[in-house]
């Protein structure tokens, strides 16, 4: 199964998302700003990162260029959660090199969903 | 896939309140630098804006996941605007700001209902939700987010033709072209044709450009919006096309999604820091380490390995208190819990009360027990809001009074010993002692005639059915009095006292024990029975000179210990039980200070210092004077654990003379071995 980072500064999300991909036998690590995601992955690379937009110290948007210029990260698919009132913010993701998003609500199975979706 | 998302609840409720206090803070700051500028518009801080921001949307984002849709409702539109204020189309001025806290508060009442699923005040909501709506009519949209009606349209059996081909780029963000024919293959039977007449030749091509094109035909129960669903994330970065084949015979269905309103159980729960738990981690670590030495100490014991086992032993003792110490931390919560609230009280009751009033905190990271942050709230608002009406003068009188006009507050905290000491100080014109002197002779508390001293006068204000408020406001006179406040303070094993300066403001001071759970004492023999003291109560112990005792008349026994006179209370006397020894040479006398007051103690013996557990007596038994609480000691036996406050009231109050007088007709007689079985 795949190794997957949720990067999200609202510890209930990050814990449901954990949860939910951990319940299906993927290994999950969390991270709670787009820093210390980008620290984490510096050393260890995973197979998907899910990352919230608005985060402090690093927003999700500034994580995916920089994701985008590691060599490592080049092709991992990066999925932002968004909302529905989001439009620029998913444009200004999906410009900086983000693979999809998943629209905030969702429920596990919609989550399960996308990621098959990306993981194949 | 069921998953229950109510196992998430507890941390949304935790960290939503959690940001809105964050929130609420970030306001004030807006708001004081909107008043420290004296101009109606700032221009705030963006790096503020977006604290608040987040907090509204981190709100948004969890409440609709969870399902609470009225807090999302409003989330969302608290953030529409809070967007807009960090866009600058709409400016903070103090107006917008106080209609924001007021969003806050809503926000937080509807939180807190769906966690205890007690009904809001609707219409009050209502009203701030139209408020917000206003705030920005031009962009006034009212899209209200709504988690359980999301209607899928009926889908029908058709073909269709496809023809997609990707940017070159496809591949730097991540995509794949395999997962998009592979989700169009799972909506239906899918025939696909490779379309490779962009292909450059081999030494041309860049292995991460997408060269490829595809034509494909779709058919099965799909819509027009489903395939686009599966090429949304792509759609920016290709050539799409979409056109039907055959309509077939539309097949009508409604799905109508449903969830149950789930009322969440209530769990209190604790965070606890990362640090915190290493170090109980690191302990346990110890503590094994010292046990598989102990055991192989014994596996191969002789006497010469007794010294060695007595350093194992010893070893064994400090990891165990270690252990208990960290574990005791882990209930330990800075004051800030407590703290907080009070920027936004104090801004909303001096407003109320045409007062200006700044307030200072300091000490909130100082550690207590969660129980005692818990119920040390109540009591704390009480205080501030005292010093707000009756302390502080409105502007008009500071400044007759030669003062600024604008008063203050101060909330300090710091750990003294094995207390934490919170005061609440204020600048006002201090107590007026002669009112307080009319109102209690007015009110029959005290005699007229009586002479009292500035400290017995200040005293007064902690007399039931004491209040000095000319009007009795909302803010302080509720019907709560400064009497309540103590008696829940000394509840929880502390002490409020109150220094009054004239013209220069008063000053309380509570005194808190950092846990309810454990307490340090040392242990005394009474008779045959053990007794504990509290240890932080001790100031001494002396040998008993009974040429030293008097008796005045009409009071109880007096200690002269270096021409100080101590009340003498001969704790076997008011427990009932035979001394040692009749002859006071024998026994000890220890000398115990609570509220300032002082005591001598009279028991047969001093037996050691110990940690001791503390079990009520009140669930178990009931409240018995002079004893705060029982303990179980190591060879299983029950102690009473001694209230030194309570001992030295009674002392002074002549009560202790009068127990001991009656004490026939106490019920039971407490001692260890009467007492019930208290686990």
């Amino acid at each position: 199964m795949a190794t997957i980072l949720t990067v999200d500064d609202t510890a209930s999300m990050r814990q449901m998302i954990s949860f939910t991909l951990n319940s299906v036998g993927h290994e999950v690590i969390q991270a709670s700003d787009g820093k210390e995601a980008l620290d984490i992955l510096q050393q260890k690379k995973v197979d998907l990162v899910i990352a919230d937009v608005n985060m402090p110290n690093m927003d999700g948007i500034t994580l995916v260029k920089s994701l985008r210029a590691l060599v490592e990260y080049k092709f991992t698919p990066i999925l932002m959660l968004t909302t529905e009132s989001q439009d620029t913010k998913r444009q200004q993701g999906k410009t900086a090199g983000a693979t999809g998003w998943i629209v905030k609500p969702f429920n596990p199975e919609q989550l399960l969903n996308v990621v098959k979706k990306v993981l194949g | 896939m069921a998953i229950d998302m109510r196992q998430f609840h507890q941390t949304f409720f935790e960290e939503s309140l959690e940001g809105l206090a964050g929130m609420e803070t970030e306001l004030l700051h807006l708001e004081k630098a909107a008043n420290d500028s004296g101009q109606e518009n700032v221009q705030a801080d963006p790096e503020i804006l977006n604290t608040i921001f987040r907090g509204a949307h981190s709100i948004k984002g969890g409440s609709s996941t969870f399902g609470f849709n009225e807090v999302a409702a409003f989330a969302h539109v608290l953030e529409s605007r809070l967007d807009a204020l960090r866009e600058g189309k709409i400016l903070p001025n103090r107006q917008v700001i106080g209609l924001l806290l007021l969003a806050v508060d809503c926000l937080r009442n509807l939180i807190l209902s769906a966690k205890t699923g007690q009904a809001v005040d609707k219409p009050s909501i209502e009203a701030v939700y139209t408020h917000l709506e206003r705030l920005e009519n031009e962009n006034a949209e009212s899209t209200v987010i709504n988690n359980s009606s999301t209607v899928v349209a009926p889908p029908k059996s058709s073909s269709w033709r496809i023809v997609f081909q990707p940017q070159r780029r496809l591949f730097h963000t991540g995509n794949d072209p395999a997962r998009v024919l592979r989700e169009l293959a799972a909506l239906g039977s899918l025939k696909v044709q490779l379309n490779a007449a962009d292909l450059p030749a081999w030494e041309q091509m860049n292995p991460e450009e997408c060269y490829l094109a595809w034509d494909l035909e779709l058919t099965g129960n799909v819509t027009r919006d489903m395939i686009q669903e599966v090429f949304e994330w792509v759609i920016n970065d290709s050539r799409l096309e979409i056109t039907p084949n055959l309509p077939h015979a539309a097949r009508v269905e409604t799905i109508a999604a449903k969830e149950a309103a789930i009322v969440d159980a209530h769990n209190g729960s604790i965070r606890v820091s990362i640090p915190k738990v290493d170090a109980l981690i690191n302990m346990v670590g110890e503590l094994v380490i010292t046990q598989s030495m102990l055991s192989q100490l014994a596996a191969q014991f002789t006497l010469e390995n007794l010294p060695k086992l007595f350093i194992g032993l010893a070893q064994l003792e400090r990891n165990t208190r270690e252990l208990q110490e960290s574990v005791m931390r882990i209930r330990m919560l800075p004051l800030s819990f407590a703290f907080n609230r009070f920027p936004r009280m104090v801004r909303d009751m001096s407003e109320k009360l045409g007062k200006q009033v700044e307030l200072y905190i300091s000490g909130e990271q100082t550690e207590l027990d969660k129980t005692v942050i818990e119920r040390i709230n109540d009591p704390l608002v009480h205080l501030v809001r005292n010093c707000l009406d009756h302390g502080i003068e409105s502007p008009a009188e500071r400044i007759a009074a030669g003062k600024s006009a604008v008063g203050k507050i101060e909330l300090k905290a710091y750990q003294k010993g094995g207390n934490v000491v919170i005061e609440i100080r204020d600048d006002g014109h201090g107590l007026q002692h002669e009112r307080i002197f009319a109102k209690a002779v007015e009110r029959g508390l005290i005699n007229p005639e009586a002479k009292l001293s500035p400290e017995e006068i200040a005293e007064i204000i902690f007399l039931p059915g004491f209040s000095t408020a000319e009007t009795v406001s909302d803010i302080s006179g509720r019907g709560v009095g400064m009497d309540i406040v103590r008696n829940n303070i000394r509840g929880l094993g502390g002490n409020v006292e109150i220094a009054s300066h004239s013209g220069t403001g008063i000053c309380f001071t509570v005194r808190l024990p950092l846990t309810l759970a454990i307490l340090d004492g040392l242990s005394v023999l009474i008779g045959s029975h053990t007794y504990i003291l509290p240890l932080v109560s001790i100031v001494e112990s002396v040998r008993v000179r009974p040429e030293l005792i008097s008796r005045p008349a009409g009071g109880g026994e007096l200690f002269s210990l270096r021409k100080e006179y101590l009340p003498f209370i001969r704790l076997h006397k008011l427990f009932g039980i035979e001394p040692r020894s009749p002859d006071l040479n024998q026994g000890l006398l220890v000398v115990v200070e609570a509220d300032g007051k002082k005591a001598g103690l009279y028991v047969d013996d001093l037996l050691g210092q110990q940690q001791v557990v503390i079990k009520s007596l009140e669930t178990h038994y009931r409240k018995v004077d002079g004893i705060s609480a029982a303990t179980i000691l190591g060879d299983g036996t029950v102690a009473m654990i001694l209230d030194v406050a309570g001992l030295i009231r009674m002392a002074h109050t002549g009560g202790v003379r009068f127990i001991m007088e009656d004490r026939h007709h106490m019920p039971v007689t407490v001692n260890a071995a009467s007492a019930p079985n208290l686990n």
